[in-house]
């Protein structure tokens, strides 16, 4: 069975771009347009995996990865966080808050994969 | 990649919404500069286009964002504080990216660029010393692209990874790194369990284990660390690269190194990492953003307007098909037919009114474009305009909403340069020194109600007399109601402006309008008190596609009566028609009301009716008969529009195909009403 991946980001073209390289290479997707709308699907829903943006309205994806790092059944759950190089302390405090690993925008859907791959096992 | 351009159509679809969020709000912030959540939303909008815009080619556009973005996050620092010049340049700035995205309108867009003094125009705004340098995005992926290529012989490495205690509550198991190492090459891994504390003492989610591993490989120095991207900062790794020759088994264990099977790992290739190493963060600074109130999104699925056109198009051919199938079992009248034809008309109806909401769209969409237009316009005129908005969340059709846009800024330019005056005029009047638009929408009945009123000077009814006299389109000695005085505003080449602006006043406005309003089936209004203000009322229906319609025949001929104007019915007997000097008045329970009879206005010949019916509609006040043969009946009414030839035809708005196949024309009630009261001025 492929592994469920839920990203949440505000950008429907993000999310486009993300979901179509994710399908491409095997995973299910579940897309999220907000931190809260994440964390409802992931409790509803579960995933093996989080990519999430950080800038989103309604909850952002600080918020979000501190939500689901206090639930046990997501404790170990890996989270990779969207950023922008503008955001250098952003990466820390993500780290602080539970994120295994990040992506720096912009990237190739070749990187986003390799990301993935790598703290999906 | 192949799908890069169905990507960059969707940035562009987006980045026109978050455009024009960004005027909403920024005008929202000049108005309420406490309101932090709205330059937290200005600032997420901006960062959204930027990160999109990077992501999808558009890499000026990231890199001009990047530096409003920087005045932002002052701005929402309460660095930078709020001001007109940031209101101006942020406006400014939007504008520009329209244009980066879209061009601008076939015009060289190289001379529309003027990032440079937008940006000049932003980084003066930052407190000193703090000017935004050039973004590094755009140079950090290359760098990471390319493999480390000056590593061509594989060579043999030392790496000692001592994970921090809390790796595994963040997700990353250290399992994954040691296997991601020997996919790079063959690997000697020696776990050191020197540190795991005694069974009484272990905690299942800290790691106490480190591990030394020999790599042999030709992946290079930079594709080893990759590996650790995620954990450099807080765990302990050295990576140090072996003199050729040694002895690559580990050499200091407690434990028997565990030996990888040559056949596990064939020499892969540099996995490529999309990670761009950060620089050393800063340890944890702040607090986190709060949780954010402001929900604009819920589950909602984006679908292609054309395919909405398309389905409503097809509900139209199943409406029309429905009635030749009710027709058709009316006729043969077998219970087998009838039952299951009357269930479809159900389902269809239900189905009508499930696919038009579909279409329905809040009407906001369209007001906030106009606080730009308020802000700009009295902006130029020096005058001070605030624009009230209420009802934004009243739907409307959304070929409706599209058409509306035109007639209102018309309207509401016109408040601005004709209704509202100056400062300094007002406060002589005793009037605030700022001026309002109210723009409201609400729902009456079939029917949504759009409103701009102004607390203006008032349309002065003598300028419209002696204007009307002048152009000889009434007689001097003529007697009018307000309203029809009013009225006159809206006929072609009528203007009262003493003096034509920019802005309005050319006399191309109250008549373009009305006609676009006719054109949606609406109506227009005008109300107005002097040195109080003026209200313009538009009237519109709800829908463009299927009205319900109520059937009536003249003759042969059957016409549709758009149903939510029709109040009543009566009989008309033939010697209630006589002996009224010409004059076509019933009386209803002790009202006058006009009527127009249809067997006149189309000219039908044929036998008159003994009794005919009076349908009376009731439109913006007015109470109308409509004198017909037969009632036949409520009838779900496609509306097809008339071609061009029939476009001046005032007393009908459309046409709809029956189910025998004949056409019935729509009666524009607004249209009838417009000519009884022009057949009841020249009585």
């Amino acid at each position: 069975m492929s592994k469920k991946i839920m990203t949440a980001d505000d950008s429907a073209s993000m999310r486009q771009m993300i979901g179509f390289t994710l399908k491409e290479a095997g995973y299910d997707i579940v897309e999220a347009e907000h931190g809260k709308d994440a964390l409802d699907k992931l409790t509803a829903g579960g995933a093996d995996m989080l990519i999430t943006d950080l800038n989103m309205p309604v909850m952002d994806g600080l918020e979000l990865i501190r939500q689901v790092r206090a639930l046990p059944q997501f404790k170990y759950i890996p989270i990779v966080m969207l950023t922008t190089e503008s955001q250098g302390d952003k990466k820390q405090e993500g780290k602080n808050a539970g994120a295994t690993g990040w992506i720096v925008k912009p990237f190739t859907p070749e990187q986003l994969v390799g990301v993935v791959k790598k703290v999906l096992h | 990649m192949s799908n890069s351009n169905q990507f960059a159509a969707t940035f562009l679809q987006e980045a026109g919404e978050q455009l024009a969020l960004i005027e909403e709000i920024i005008l929202d912030v000049e108005q309420n500069p406490q309101d932090d959540e709205s330059i937290n939303r200005l600032f997420r909008v901006f960062h959204t286009i930027k990160g999109s815009g990077a992501m999808f080619g558009f890499d000026q556009v990231a890199g001009f964002t990047h530096h409003i973005e920087n005045v932002l996050d002052k701005v929402r620092n309460h660095l930078v504080p709020i001001s007109k010049e940031l209101v101006n340049v942020i406006l400014a700035s939007k504008d520009q990216i329209s244009r980066m995205l879209w061009g601008s309108d076939g015009r060289d867009v190289a001379q529309e660029d003027f990032r440079p003094q937008l940006i000049a125009r932003l980084n003066a705004l930052l407190p000193q010393g703090n000017a935004s340098s050039q973004p590094v995005t755009a140079t950090a992926a290359p760098e990471q692209a390319a493999p480390t290529a000056a590593s061509a012989a594989p060579a043999a490495y030392r790496i000692l990874f001592s994970p921090e205690p809390g790796i595994l509550a963040r997700g990353l198991d250290p399992a994954s790194l040691i296997a991601d190492l020997r996919a790079l090459g063959p690997c000697v891994i020696v776990a050191k369990t020197d540190a795991v504390p005694p069974l009484d003492q272990l905690k299942p989610d800290q790691c106490a284990l480190s591990w030394e591993v020999t790599l042999t490989s030709d992946c290079g120095m930079d594709a080893i660390r990759d590996v650790f991207i995620f954990v450099q900062d807080d765990s302990k790794i050295v990576v140090e690269a072996l003199p050729p020759h040694e002895d690559s088994v580990g050499t200091s264990s407690a434990v028997a190194p565990v030996k990888a099977s040559p056949d596990q790992i064939p020499a892969a290739s540099t996995p490529s990492f999309s990670v761009v190493k950060g620089g050393k963060a800063s340890p944890a600074s702040g607090k986190s953003s709060a949780v954010h109130k402001n929900s604009s999104t819920d589950g909602s699925v984006r679908v292609p307007s054309e395919r909405l056109d398309r389905l409503v198009n097809l509900l139209g051919e199943l409406v029309i098909n429905q009635s030749r199938l009710a027709q058709v079992a009316s006729r043969l009248d077998t219970p087998e037919l009838s039952a299951p034809t009357e269930d479809l008309e159900r389902l269809v109806s239900e189905f009508r009114d499930i696919v038009l909401g579909i279409r329905m769209m809040p009407i906001g969409t369209t007001f906030s474009r106009f606080k730009r237009l308020v802000h700009d316009l009295s902006d130029e005129l020096g005058k001070e305009i605030d624009l009230i908005t209420e009802g934004a969340e009243t739907e409307l059709d959304k070929t409706v909403i599209d058409q509306l846009g035109d007639p209102l800024v018309h309207l509401i330019r016109n408040s601005i340069d004709h209704g509202i005056s100056k400062p300094e005029e007002r406060i002589e009047k005793g009037k605030p020194r700022h001026g309002t638009i109210r723009l409201s929408a609400s729902h009456e009945g079939a029917h949504v109600a759009i409103r701009i009123e102004d607390d203006g000077k008032g349309i002065d009814k003598e300028a419209v007399r002696a204007k009307a006299i002048e152009k000889k389109l009434i007689s001097p000695d003529a007697v009018l109601s307000d309203r029809e005085l009013f009225n006159l505003i809206f006929l072609p080449g009528f203007s009262t402006a003493k003096a034509v602006t920019s802005v309005s006043g050319r006399g191309v406005g109250m008549d373009v309008v009305k006609r676009q309003i006719d054109a949606l089936r609406g109506s227009v209004e005008v109300s107005s008190a002097p040195g109080q203000g003026t209200s313009i009322t538009l009237t519109l229906p709800l829908t463009l596609a299927i009205i319900d319609g109520l059937l009536v025949e003249v003759n042969r001929e059957q016409f549709i009566i758009p149903m939510a104007m029709v109040t009543e019915n009566v009989e008309l007997a033939a010697n209630q028609r006589a002996g009224r000097n010409g004059r076509n008045l019933l009386v209803v329970r002790g009202e006058q009301i006009p009527y127009l009879r249809l067997r006149e206005i189309f000219s039908i010949t044929g036998s008159e009716q003994d009794v005919e019916r009076v349908v009376i509609v009731n439109y913006c006040g007015n109470r109308v008969g409509l004198v017909v043969d037969r009632v036949l009946g409520s009838h779900q009414t496609v509306i097809q529009s008339l071609g061009r030839l029939y476009q001046t035809i005032e007393v009908a708005s459309g046409a709809t195909i029956m189910g025998d196949g004949r056409v019935a024309l729509i009666l524009d009630v607004p249209g009838l009403v417009h000519y009884t009261d022009t057949a009841r001025l020249a009585a």
